[in-house]
């Protein structure tokens, strides 16, 4: 499919942009968020990332020419193929699919004669990919691909996993008469299962429109709440790939782990002044920034040795301790969220771990990790702070037993030898799994990464 | 049309200190152009590695002068570089090309220039809004004086009657800037008849030692500058390495 690359909306008092130059050519490959044009707006010029991976199929504006704001200057056309890199490609949802409507970004409900809701133009990076999180979108791929004139085997196919299938074809079950409370609205072994317990779910018993979503059920406490109403403007856009793999993380691991957070105060004075001191030093000699990130990994592997239960695993009724420090670091992107993992970090010095993190956050900007740089990793640090946040309560990253989130590094006032002094001070919490970690091992652990930080435990430093 | 008569947008408020974000301000003295550059860069990319990772990086502002150069812009015409090769070789003045915006400017002693590199994310996403700031920074910085500045409607830059003062242009990249602003403080005005600043062919040049009528001290300037800038942009603003300064 294309997507519509436009002049972005570069300030409020700013009608139009002079596309100066182009970075790729007609037929180029251009992957997401790769400056692809360059514009100049009064004495300002600007790289203009793309909003798809795929081959700039057209350009529709010349160099030197001055357009309005949200003119179409380009058409991508983004690759199916592709999508077959994983969960860092924003994919079409229909790879298997050769129907004409599997939209990424194009308003789902347009082919069936609904009043088309209004798509914002899809300049910048999607950073809400799917306006889902309190619901799950109903059938939307199922409604769109039908308007279009897919047949009901790819329906099926789209909504549902192949182990669904099987049960489907065995039990006579119509998947596509079936509500789904997967990702996506996919229809999981759970509700296949449950849906042939309740009996509601056998070829012609159930009715309803897949486009009203009003599919009769069995009678029973409802579990799924539609995520809107017939006639609500909405826009329904499918989850990228990435999104549905964060989805099913995040719910496979609440329900699989007993989460508790604990919340620390951590004076970070003495870290921060260590920091000023070494920062340009460090980064002359290493060519990476000395990031307050490379602190926290440190920190955090001290104490992960001196509490390797912080470092497992839970395999049935046995313990899974890790040899390996392979540490995960949350990186935020436009388009979603990724875990890169710097291995064996126990072994490495405090210049090593920053270059590493550099590293990590590069290729993950340029979606150039590879798949086992993201697998492996037996602990997780995630950044909420770096948004702003007082500190959050992370979800584990499955299969590891804790995570620990660091957050926003603020100067407040705190009480040192009985008078109050201003220092940099930051809420950093551990979640960790209560079946296997108890709470006073959990502060314990806590109480390490906090002393090496207010202490400024870092003599590898220089 | 050239009106210096006030034509401010309300300044920016700074904001909740909670919220400020620390950038390190560095006086570099004189430098060559592309060793600034390679410094913007770097201040730039760590900004940038910090969007992705989630985390937060200081900014910077480097505040320095360069050996006599002459730049262009993106929209800068080569007609607008009035000396020809052999004159600005016997000057010592040499030509660069750069991803700024704004067409062709002067830089050399006795000027100081300033390259915010800040995050405009997530709150000044106005490239409008920045070009302003940037400009009342410099206006309230010469006040301080007792020169009085302003703008001129589609000029960008800021200007003391019919006569430039400081230059202004920015490239951006994810919203984060880099280049910036120059400013005459004891520059040689001479040097601007090598070329056509920015593209005006009818408005002159001027620097703080010619309203003064005294010269100058540029790192005065520059230190001036720093608490300027640090309000308009809700900064933090550290001068030099002590970016964490005592607590108690």
């Amino acid at each position: 499919m294309r997507v519509d690359v436009i002049m972005p909306q570069m300030g409020e008092s700013i009608a139009e942009g002079t596309l100066t130059k182009w970075l790729k050519k007609p037929g180029e490959k251009v992957s997401r968020d790769e400056p692809i044009f360059e514009i100049s707006t009064d004495k300002v010029d600007a790289e203009i990332p793309s909003p798809s991976a795929g081959v700039l199929a057209e350009v529709k504006v010349q160099e030197g020419q001055t357009v309005p704001i949200n003119t179409v200057v380009a058409l991508i056309e983004t690759d199916g193929s592709a999508t077959a890199t994983a969960s860092q490609a924003p994919a079409a949802p229909a790879k298997e699919s050769s129907a004409p409507a599997a939209p990424a970004k194009a308003p789902a409900a347009q082919a069936d004669g609904a009043p088309s809701p209004k798509a914002p133009p899809a300049s910048r990076p999607q950073a809400q990919p799917a306006p889902a999180s309190s619901g799950k979108p109903e059938f939307p791929k199922a409604a769109a691909m039908a308007a279009a004139g897919a047949s009901e085997e790819e329906i099926r196919r789209v909504r549902s996993s192949p182990v669904v299938r099987k049960i489907a074809e065995e039990q006579n079950v119509d998947i596509s008469r079936l509500q789904g409370t997967g990702s996506g609205g996919r229809v999981t072994k759970k509700d296949i299962l449950s849906a042939i317990d309740s009996g509601g779910a056998s070829a012609g018993a159930a009715s309803g429109g897949a486009a009203g979503g009003a599919t009769q059920r069995a009678p029973g406490p409802v579990t799924h709440m539609p995520a809107y109403a017939p006639g609500e403007r909405v826009e329904i856009v499918p989850m990228t790939n990435m999104r549905k793999k964060i989805a099913e993380h995040m719910i496979l691991s609440q329900e699989t782990s007993a989460h508790v957070t604990q919340v620390t105060e951590v004076d970070m004075q003495a870290t921060m002044k260590l920091r000023a001191k070494h920062k340009a030093a460090f980064e002359e000699r290493n060519g990476a920034p000395l990031t307050v990130t490379a602190f926290m990994v440190r920190a955090a592997v001290e104490a992960l040795k001196a509490f390797p239960v912080v470092n497992s695993s839970i395999d049935g009724d046995n313990i899974v301790y890790k040899k390996d420090l392979n540490i995960g670091i949350a990186v935020a992107l436009d388009w979603g969220l990724i875990v890169p993992v710097i291995r064996n970090a126990g072994d490495l010095s405090l210049s090593g771990i920053a270059k590493a993190v550099r590293d990590l956050a590069d290729r993950a900007r340029s979606k150039k990790l590879s798949p086992d740089e993201v697998q492996g990793g037996t602990f997780t640090i995630t950044n909420p702070g770096g948004f702003g946040s007082l500190f959050g309560t992370p979800i584990i990253n499955q299969p590891q037993v804790a995570i620990m989130g660091v957050g926003s590094i603020d100067k407040r006032p705190v009480v040192v030898d009985d008078a109050i002094a201003i220092h940099y001070v930051c809420y950093m919490t551990l979640s960790f799994d209560h079946r296997l970690i108890d709470g006073a091992v959990g502060a314990q652990f806590m109480s390490h990464v906090k002393e090496t930080l207010q202490e400024a435990r870092f003599p590898d430093i220089a | 049309m050239a009106s210096t008569a006030p034509h401010f947008e309300p300044p920016s408020r700074a904001l909740p200190r909670a919220a400020r974000r620390l950038c390190e301000a560095r006086w570099l003295g004189r430098i060559e152009y592309g060793e600034a550059l390679a410094l913007q860069e770097r201040a730039s990319r760590a900004l940038k590695d910090a969007q992705f990772a989630g985390t937060r990086a200081d900014e910077t502002l480097l505040l320095l002068e360069h050996p006599p150069v002459i730049t262009l812009g993106r929209n800068a015409a080569e007609a607008d570089v009035l000396a020809g090769a052999e004159r600005l070789a016997a000057l010592g003045v040499t030509v660069e090309k750069t991803n700024r915006g704004g067409q062709v400017t002067y830089h050399g002693p006795g000027q100081l220039v300033g390259y915010p590199i800040l995050d405009l994310n997530p709150d000044r996403r106005d490239v409008g809004r920045y070009l302003r700031d940037l400009e009342e920074a410099l206006i309230r910085m010469l006040a301080t004086y007792g020169i009085t500045a302003g703008r001129s409607p589609g000029a960008t830059g800021v200007w003391v009657g019919e006569a430039k003062i400081a230059a202004i242009g920015v490239h951006l990249s994810r919203w984060v800037t880099t280049h910036g602003f120059a400013l005459n403080v004891t520059t040689d005005l001479d040097a601007f008849s090598l070329i056509v600043p920015c593209g005006l062919k009818t408005r002159g040049v001027t620097s703080m030692q010619r309203l003064l009528g005294r010269p100058v001290d540029l790192e005065e300037v520059a230190r001036r500058f720093v608490p300027e800038f640090a309000s308009i942009f809700g900064r933090e603003v550290a001068l030099d390495a002590a970016a964490v300064p005592e607590g108690h």
